[in-house]
């Protein structure tokens, strides 16, 4: 985790560094907002990272002498299929299709992202198509 | 010795694959990041094709200088839509959605993407802002027509109404959040579930390039997500963001789009980067040059894209111009660094020059030209003098048909793992002549149009047909990258499942050619011993490990765990 | 590989072929040197105003510097592509790092960032100098053509789409244009300036330029600004003061109506091409 904490928290200094002199020479509010916000980006997940690395073990990916016996056992939940992401990817469609062609489309558009939700959910609780 | 161990992966969920569904829904509920990552390519290749013959009828009415194929207002039409399909939805997920999605779960020995279902989402949302983008073409009104960047207040209801644009905005709302999903699956793979053994410098360089795109992505793409809601708020909920009767600031979308729009060109760039590295090393028979120091320029060239987005914007007036010049300036340093590594990676090498192979020299070449004429545009009163001209039009088209010759390389070095069959060589290296002489002559003469001082997005120029033959040379060379095109469709027709691949054609050296092809359901079977960033090759070549400056040529013993 | 051993002449050979590559170096350095003025153009034009000239010798030294980078790395690239072609099934050194090499390909390029970078300033700022001015040119660019006023006169110049407006301003004078834009982004754009520069609506973009030569050029909206952007031409007439003079008192001296229809037949003496024309409106102001 060490390097990818490095790396984010990095990236975090040096668009820090870049809005400072950015907004020093050329004080214009638009660009160094939006570079702050990158170095906020950069923090974030970098502090994250940063605060693990320090409370785990190595782990066998950041262990340059690490065998794959290392790595057995389960790896996390995949599931197989779902039909969840292609609902919620219609009802995604059918509200932008609302942006443009009229309110009602957010009736169906809604139903299917909360159908969706809900089903996405469940199947993640129960385990079932895991 | 390197020792292989069975890596039992997620053992009580493979034998579920067999009971899953066939046909049509198994496309619909599929979360296998390859059957994704190949309905990602098919996809982005339509679009190429798409926004290709959208590019032919442009040149195509470019040949005379009063051209009549199409209207003024059509012209608009088909240079939006022609950069908006290509940016949007062929170049960006063609790179992060297709071939990432498929190799750099195998690249770093994970059986899947960390989020599989979001890994779909992704790809729904992709092919449903597609549709929503090109269907503009089917309204009243026509497809947005204010150009790829969408200046306001040109694209506002009043200079720009009409349910086109609307479709336009929604559409790349629908596929910027696919990249978005994209981007942080891509992140939360390489971080979470690399092999025992893969450390981050152990990586192979497309997966590096691709993690430095995936954070591109979340930093660039939620901005111009935002930017577009806004610019959808200024045209139907009545705000004056961007419109000065309103006290709005015009030059704000610029700012907000061009703040995407630049990393953007990297999120673009560095993944077919990763893949060239990759042929030429292979083909090289060689390590890639510089590892680290190719490593240390990608997240460099990253980090600054952040940083340069008004050069975009300098003939504005309103920014700050010498801040901007030296961050873009020192972009070419870290780019000069791939390029020489790039070349001693093929130094002294063993060159094989397969179609890959030739793609990604020809991708050098090209890019080279491309990069070269974008240090000119770095500095302001360059950019002054060629802002908008067709010499911008060239160089940006250099650069992104250098990366479609290395996308094509990709698809000719990669696909045989996918599919499990190889492509024709003979008509591949034909395709290659075609391709890499058809940009060439496509581009060069718009160079000599733009210094001649033609602007770009001109649907006739009645005052000027000194610029014909130019253009006609160029409209040559589109027709040429056009047949070079077929000749891949007619290359697949014909190798149709004809030239199996077995599992390592090219003698790969990444862990993507030591599993099968096409590879099992969860990647891999077995994983082998990693100690380096070529597993593959030091597996099959355990004595000619990769050597430093100085170091004899013998295997380093001290580097060989036992096992 | 290259052992430094002591030749006869008490150079070694890393010496002699470091003479070497200077001796093939300053080849073209001095043929460049002796050629003077005779740089190529690479393309462009030297312009007709005096910063144009400027950017016309930054864009040479920038193509020289890319002509040369970009042979190197293509001959570099061919040599490879001819010398290193696989001839056989043996598997080559496997060499990965060479840091002083590495590091020279980092630095070297720097220092040409560096150089590029002064050799931009200096031309950016006298391009973009505010030095005074006795000419003072208001453009205003609309959907889809430009209005051309002179502040403190009574000259008026309008034309819209092929029907091409022509500014009209004296040589080897100072000349302020205070650009402005009526509704959307337009691009003021003189190819013979080498120059060109966006017309916000909102802002006003100011610039000052200095003819140096009499004739007529072209001008064109660059940016992207709606249907008729490609028909969205205008003309720069660079003539003497005293010419300059007289067109502006052919404004203030005649009526409004005379002088309307000077300007519309100073219009149309460019060639309406088959293009077809909207609208043509010209007209002195006042």
């Amino acid at each position: 985790m060490k390097v990818e904490s490095k790396i984010m928290l990095g990236l975090g200094c040096f668009f820090g560094l870049i809005a400072a002199v950015y907004w020093f020479w050329g004080r214009d509010s638009t660009g160094s907002i939006m570079i702050v916000g990158g170095m906020l980006l950069g923090f974030l997940p970098g502090g994250y990272y940063y605060w693990w690395s320090r409370r785990i073990a190595t782990r066998p990916e950041d262990d340059p002498t690490a065998t794959q016996a290392q790595g057995a056992g389960v790896v996390g939940a995949f599931p197989a299929t779902s039909i969840w992401p292609f609902t919620l990817a219609m009802g995604a469609f059918f509200t932008v299709l609302a942006l443009v062609f009229g309110i009602w489309f957010l009736v169906p558009g809604l139903a299917l992202v909360i159908w969706a939700a809900f089903g996405g959910v469940a199947e993640s609780r129960r385990g079932g198509g895991v | 010795m390197t020792d292989v161990l069975e890596r039992p992966l997620t053992p009580e969920h493979s034998p579920q694959e067999e009971h899953g569904p066939s046909g049509l829904l198994k496309w619909l509920t599929t979360t296998d990041h390859k059957i994704i990552g190949l309905s990602y390519t098919v996809t982005s290749v339509i679009m190429m094709v798409i926004g290709g013959a959208l590019a032919e009828m442009i040149r195509f009415q470019l040949t005379t200088p009063n051209g009549t194929l199409v209207s003024l207002a059509q012209y608009n039409e088909l240079f939006t839509m022609h950069g908006s399909v290509m940016i949007y939805l062929f170049a960006g997920p063609f790179a992060f959605g297709a071939l990432a999605n498929i190799l750099v779960p195998i690249q770093i020995g994970a059986p899947d993407m960390a989020f599989p279902r979001l890994n779909a989402l992704s790809y729904w949302l992709y092919l449903m802002g597609s549709i929503t983008m090109l269907s503009g073409f089917f309204t009243a009104g026509g497809a947005a027509n204010f150009g790829w960047v969408a200046y306001a207040p040109l694209s506002n209801s009043t200079y720009t109404p009409g349910a086109g644009a609307d479709l336009w905005i929604g559409g790349l709302l629908l596929t910027g959040f696919s990249a978005i999903f994209t981007g942080v699956n891509l992140v939360a793979t390489i971080f979470y579930l690399r092999a025992p053994g893969m450390t981050m410098f152990r990586m192979p360089i497309f997966t590096w390039n691709m993690l430095v795109t995936a954070i591109l992505i979340l930093l660039a793409f939620p901005v111009l997500t935002a930017g577009l809601i806004m610019l959808y708020a200024d045209r139907h909920f009545g705000t004056h963001i961007f419109s000065v009767a309103g006290g709005g600031v015009p030059v704000l979308w610029q700012h907000i789009f061009w703040f995407w729009g630049h990393p953007e060109v990297y999120i673009l760039a560095l993944p077919f980067f990763g893949m060239v590295t990759e042929i030429l090393a292979v083909f090289s028979r060689k390590p890639v040059f510089g590892y680290k120091g190719m490593v240390f320029a990608t997240l460099s060239i990253g980090a600054l894209s952040l940083g340069v987005w008004a050069h975009h914007m300098f003939t504005t007036g309103v920014v700050l111009l010498p801040f901007f010049s030296i961050m873009s300036l020192l972009i070419a340093v870290p780019t000069g660094i791939k390029i020489f590594n790039w070349i001693g990676t093929i130094w002294r090498g063993q060159i094989w020059f397969s179609t890959a192979m030739l793609m990604a020299i020809g991708f050098v070449i090209t890019f080279l030209i491309g990069g070269l004429t974008g240090v000119y545009l770095a500095s302001p009163p360059l950019d002054f003098f060629t802002h908008d001209t067709y010499f911008v039009v060239a160089h940006f088209h250099s650069v992104v048909m250098a990366l479609v010759l290395g996308g094509m390389g990709a698809l000719y070095y990669w696909g045989p793992k996918i599919t499990g069959y190889l492509l024709n060589e003979t008509i591949g290296k034909i395709q290659f002549w075609f391709l890499f002489i058809g940009i060439q002559v496509f581009t060069i003469p718009m160079y000599m149009l733009g210094l001649d001082g033609m602007p770009r997005r001109m649907a006739v120029y009645p005052h000027d047909p000194q610029w014909q033959t130019l253009n006609d040379i160029s409209t040559a060379g589109a027709v040429l990258i056009g047949l070079s095109t077929v000749l891949f469709v007619i290359n697949i027709v014909v190798s149709w499942k004809k030239y199996p691949a077995g599992d390592n054609p090219w003698d790969g050296q990444t862990l993507e050619w030591f599993t099968t092809s096409p590879p099992p359901h969860h990647n891999f079977y077995r994983l082998p011993q990693i100690r380096s960033e070529r597993p593959t090759w030091d597996y099959n070549h355990p004595d000619h490990r990769a050597l430093a400056h100085g170091v004899p040529e013998t295997p380093r013993e001290s580097e060989q765990v036992p096992s | 590989m290259e052992s430094p051993a002591l030749s006869p002449q008490g150079v070694t050979a890393r010496q002699r072929r470091w003479r070497r590559i200077r001796r093939v170096a300053a080849l073209p350095l001095a043929a460049l040197a002796l050629s003077g003025c005779t740089v190529p153009s690479f393309g462009a034009s030297a312009g007709v105003t005096r910063s144009s000239r400027s950017v016309f010798h930054l864009w040479q030294g920038f193509s020289i510097l890319a002509v040369i980078i970009g042979g190197l790395v293509v001959a570099l690239i061919l040599w490879s592509v001819v010398r290193y072609r696989r001839r056989g099934d043996s598997i080559p050194k496997q060499s990965q790092y060479h840091i002083p090499l590495e590091l020279t390909y980092t630095i070297v390029p720097f220092l040409i960032i560096f150089g590029l970078f002064a050799a931009t300033m200096v031309v950016e700022n006298k391009e973009l100098a505010n030095p005074t001015t006795k000419v003072t040119v208001d453009v205003n660019a609309f959907q889809w053509g430009w209005r051309f006023t002179y502040p403190g006169h009574n000259a008026m110049v309008i034309g819209q789409t092929t029907q091409d407006p022509e500014m009209v301003i004296p040589v080897n004078t100072n000349v302020h244009i205070n650009l402005t834009s009526s509704d959307v982004v337009h691009g003021f754009y003189v190819h013979a300036f080498n120059f060109s520069r966006y017309a916000l609506p909102g802002v006003l973009n100011q610039f000052t330029f200095r003819a140096v030569q009499t004739g007529t050029f072209d001008g064109q909206c660059t940016q992207l600004c709606g249907l008729y952007h490609s028909l969205m031409f205008f003309r720069v007439k660079v003539v003497t003061p005293t010419q300059y003079q007289t067109w502006l008192a052919s404004f203030t001296t005649s009526s409004a109506s005379s002088a309307a229809s000077a300007a519309q037949k100073a219009l149309q003496s460019q060639s309406a091409t088959n293009v077809p024309t909207r609208i043509t409106t010209s007209r002195g102001a006042n």
